[in-house]
């Protein structure tokens, strides 16, 4: 069997070339889905019996969190792809993932503390699901902040691929802490394995919601790889043929 | 499926929790936005740059040939 897929995978260039074609459909599916999703949730979906319109929030909320998890994953498993067989466009993946999780955490914090005064009466409290949630943003920031503290990029690049590897602990934490500490936030309302404790006209747009995150995911994710590429193979030869045009204008 | 709200006004107003939710999904939006355009900022950025620098080395090429031996400036990156 031949390997030449694996080589080609981990070339920067080959990437930027591959993916061209996909950006614009990925933009345009995301886009499509989320407004489809936020017209339905904001509007069409019927009010919570508890907790009336405040709960039209979980639409931004649950699918920023999904990603926000899903997303490190994505960022530790590309960090240890790098680590193992240093390929070097699995480090430019794993760098270009932490600032697109570090804003979704950020959403689903912002989303849950908003949700939080009209719900509990509070916006913040040291609950377990989003003290965990707080750490992981922190965790984001500081692969972020690692991957740029080295003169040498693939010092920084090994670093926050440890960290990143590291930090995985508090992926299952944060899944868990709603049945071990069960203090203040609700448990999970979608389940793999059991019926989702959540009524269909409500479980609809959610899913539409959550599959345009993940589709946006992948369009964002792409651009960044990309402009990161740029960046780091700006002195190759296909980036200058690339780049011609602007020279000469 | 039917529009859940009598007017636009309560939909805008959502019974109370009006602040609450649109505020959410405004900042939400906002920061989804930002995470589209600031890598194409990146992109246009890094094509400026690039073409000034190609433009610096053509120029100094040409003082070169010009046979006319100056002191290498150094070249800031």
């Amino acid at each position: 069997m031949s390997w030449q897929w694996f080589h080609r995978l981990g070339s920067p260039r080959w990437f930027y070339q591959k993916t061209s074609a996909w950006l614009p459909w990925l933009g345009a599916a995301s886009v499509l889905l989320l407004s489809v999703g936020i017209v339905w949730g904001l509007g069409f979906a019927p009010q919570d019996a508890k907790q009336g319109n405040s709960y039209r929030i979980i639409y931004i909320h649950v699918p920023a969190a999904f990603l926000a998890l899903a997303g490190y994953y994505i960022m530790a498993f590309c960090g240890a792809i790098g680590l193992i067989w240093k390929m070097k466009l699995s480090f430019v993946v794993m760098r270009a993932a932490a600032p697109i999780g570090a804003a979704l955490t950020f959403i689903s914090l912002f989303t849950g503390a908003i949700w939080g005064k009209p719900t509990w009466g509070t916006y913040w409290v040291w609950d377990a699901r989003i003290t965990s949630m707080l750490i992981l943003f922190f965790l984001y920031l500081g692969v972020m902040a690692l991957s740029g503290a080295f003169s040498r990029e693939q010092s920084g690049d090994k670093a926050s691929a440890l960290l990143a590897l590291v930090g995985t602990v508090n992926i299952p934490i944060i899944y868990k802490s709603v049945d071990w500490w069960f203090t203040l936030h609700q448990p999970a309302t979608l389940k793999l394995t059991e019926a989702s404790t959540i009524d269909p006209s409500m479980f609809y747009p959610l899913i539409t919601m959550i599959a345009g995150f993940y589709l946006f995911y992948a369009w964002v994710l792409t651009l960044h790889t990309r402009s990161l590429i740029l960046q780091r193979e700006w002195r190759t030869q296909w980036v200058r043929e690339l780049f011609a045009p602007a020279a000469r204008a | 499926m039917q529009f859940q709200f009598d007017s636009f006004a309560s939909f805008i107003a959502m019974n109370g929790h009006g602040p609450y939710v649109w505020v959410s999904y405004v900042v939400a939006l906002l920061v989804l936005v930002a995470l589209v355009v600031q890598p194409l900022l990146r992109q246009r950025q890094l094509r400026r740059d690039f073409g000034r620098q190609m433009r610096q080395e053509e120029a100094r090429r040409r003082t070169a040939e010009e046979r006319q031996p100056q002191p290498e400036p150094t070249t800031a990156s």
